[in-house]
């Protein structure tokens, strides 16, 4: 027996890998004063070859024991004879192993990935979308995709769910590039994603307002409208919905909501960058976002990212007429473009969407508003018309990270006044 | 539904009048080196004219653009007229700067690229300026800087109380033949007009040289698509 094991353990100092093929760990459920006679005997009997998990022998609690693949029979009819009930709790202990190194080795892998996605430039869709799949797959604790319905050209529509349990918590919905020439928004979206991914379990605020909200991340709302800008016209705004009785294609998706729908600031001609669409909701786009709004109910705030001109809003903008709340969004915002601009010095205006920027009807802030979420708000990020939208990429990572301090801002303001 | 008297600075209305002075100080002092862009407007008003035009009187500052916020502001006041005609004509703005003579003079720079480009060998031509992705060489940045002034010819000719023109994009630059010791650049340009958000592409002739300036020889509207819907205005 001792030259067994002097060579047994020889040869387990040689080899490292699959050491443990066929051990189990047996866990023994020691009742009475014999049982732990027994395991006593076992223990000083073939010590250097039983691995004892847990220390102590007690009635009060069950002791495992990994037990290696040559003496699994050995032990298992000592155990028998003497009466002494035990369960395998683990099968093949280099399985197991195997499993988890695999699991890690994936997950090193995927990390690496997200570390190695560049936000300091601009994807196609499919890369995007490929890099949503990897962050959920590196949080899969805090983050999962939503499919929330498809484009009109059949292309799925995913929204990021930040959440670390509960059921229908109170929520925050962020969206970007629902215009899909405004390519700075949906760059600084993915950021925005990681951002917030890092940030849970380190930075207090991000934290605490998980452990109480949810967060729905919408990175490209317009999809099909995005790849046309990669494929066919860099300025394309609209859907790409087919308009019947015209050559022109697209609705514009900010002038296609149920709030002023076809009043003053949209057009009602297909080939226009503004047209409103035939009717509320016609835009499936639009429609699956309504759909999950209303479908959750518990909606505290809707966030919708733009470029460019920077500018922080709030509703109205079908009409100049001031929102009730209007005192409240307004020190919200002025607040939150002050941690904006505290970063690299960009200059924000705050106001309503008809006074600051024109009268438009149908917009999706409007409507978010008028169904009770009250705090609705418009970003117009990076420039003032300088490169428009086509921000250079070197500006992605400065933008994204000035846009979420002032998002942040607003979503602690929002964990800290329920309603 | 426009208000008199006081406007609200930050608001659109006197952005927009703002903007029209900024157009009028381009075409003037504007150069392959420069060009100016809004900073901040401090005050403004408006008020209705007789023969029913409406007058807006601004006080605001500009920077070099390409410094943005951090260069030095230049103050100006301004006032913009926009009239009310059957047809649309251009607004009339009459436009004060202090220490506009004072700002960094850039007359290397253009004594240079005007020597570079007058040579008769000189036939620059290019493609979509910014790219898609932002990115501009070297190379092309005064000619960017020159579209871009030459559109603000067309971006004041064309404005109202109800445009809010930028240049989204230069489609494309090809030098003509130079001309009277000008360098002759055929610009086309693609400009976005906020409040309708429409990309309106435009064709223009123009010439330059450090010592007389920009000037637009020719504009030509370019409908966009087969199926293009009417010109501005």
């Amino acid at each position: 027996m001792r030259v067994y094991l002097a060579v047994f353990a020889l040869l387990a100092a040689v080899h490292c890998e699959e050491l443990l093929n066929g051990d189990q760990v047996l866990r023994i459920h020691v009742e009475s004063e014999d049982h732990i006679q027994a395991l006593k005997e076992l223990e000083e009997d073939v010590d250097s070859v039983l691995d004892f998990w847990t220390h102590g022998f007690s009635t009060e609690r069950p002791i495992d024991i990994r037990v290696p693949h040559t003496s699994l029979s050995a032990v298992k009819d000592f155990l028998k004879k003497n009466n002494v009930p035990f369960t395998v709790m683990i099968n093949n202990v280099q399985e197991l192993l195997d499993r988890e190194t695999a699991e890690m080795v994936s997950n090193a892998k995927m990390e690496r990935s997200t570390k190695s996605f560049n936000f300091a430039a601009y994807h196609d869709l499919e890369t995007l979308y490929s890099f949503m799949d990897t962050l959920v797959a590196s949080h899969p604790n805090l983050i999962t995709k939503v499919h929330i319905g498809n484009s009109y050209e059949n292309r799925p529509m995913y929204a990021l769910k930040f959440s670390t349990g509960g059921v229908s918590r109170p929520a925050i919905w962020v969206d970007a590039g629902i215009h899909s020439r405004e390519w700075v928004t949906q760059a600084s979206a993915a950021w925005i994603a990681n951002q917030i991914a890092s940030n849970y379990g380190v930075d207090p605020s991000v934290t605490s307002l998980l452990g109480q909200m949810d967060i729905y991340l919408m990175i490209v709302t317009n999809p099909d409208g995005y790849v046309f800008t990669h494929t066919d016209n860099r300025m394309w705004r609209k859907t790409r919905s087919v308009n019947s009785g015209s050559s022109c294609r697209g609705v514009d998706p900010n002038r296609n909501w149920d709030a002023g729908f076809g009043g003053p600031g949209a057009s009602k001609d297909p080939c226009s960058e503004s047209y409103h669409g035939p009717y509320a909701n016609s835009e499936v786009e639009v429609k699956n976002v309504v759909d999950l709004i209303m479908g959750h109910g518990n909606f505290k705030s809707f966030i919708s990212i733009h470029s460019y001109s920077q500018l922080l809003m709030y509703p109205y903008g079908y009409t100049c007429t001031d929102i009730p709340d209007k005192s409240e969004l307004h020190s919200v915002g002025t607040a939150a473009i002050k941690e904006l601009t505290s970063l690299y010095n960009t200059i924000y205006q705050v106001g309503s969407i008809c006074k600051i920027i024109y009268q438009a009807s149908g917009g999706s802030i409007d409507w978010t508003y008028n169904i009770g979420i009250k705090y609705s708000f418009a970003f117009e990020l990076r420039d003032t018309g300088y490169y428009g939208f086509l921000l250079p990429a070197n500006q992605i990572i400065p933008t994204a990270e000035e846009t979420w301090l002032g998002l942040k801002y607003i979503m602690e303001y929002v964990r800290n006044h329920p309603y | 539904m426009a208000s008199t008297g006081d406007l609200e600075p930050t608001h659109y209305p006197a952005r927009r009048a703002a903007q029209v002075a900024l157009h009028y100080l381009n075409t003037h002092h504007g150069s392959p080196f420069r060009v100016f862009g809004l900073q901040q407007v401090h005050k403004a008003s408006a008020e209705d004219v007789e023969a029913g035009g409406r007058k807006y009187k601004l006080d605001f500052s500009v920077t070099d653009w390409a410094s943005g916020s951090a260069g030095p502001a230049l103050r100006c006041s301004a006032d913009v007229l926009f009239p009310r005609t059957e047809r649309h004509s251009a607004p009339d703005v009459k436009l004060r700067c202090e220490a506009l003579q004072q700002i960094n003079r850039t007359a290397q720079e253009e004594e240079a690229f005007y020597q570079k480009h007058i040579t008769p060998d000189s036939a620059v031509s290019a493609r979509d300026i910014p790219d898609s992705y932002g990115n501009m060489s070297e190379e092309m940045q005064p000619f960017w800087r020159l579209a871009r002034v030459a559109a603000s010819f067309i971006m004041l000719r064309e404005s109202s109380e109800n445009t809010e023109f930028n240049m989204a994009q230069v489609a494309s630059v090809t030098q003509q033949e130079s001309s009277e010791e000008q360098l002759m650049l055929e610009f086309v340009v693609l400009l976005h007009d906020l409040p309708s958000q429409e990309i309106v592409q435009w064709k223009l002739l123009a010439s330059w040289s450090p010592d007389r300036g920009v000037r637009v020889l020719q504009t030509e509207w370019q409908p966009r698509c087969p199926h293009a819907t009417k010109p501005p205005n």
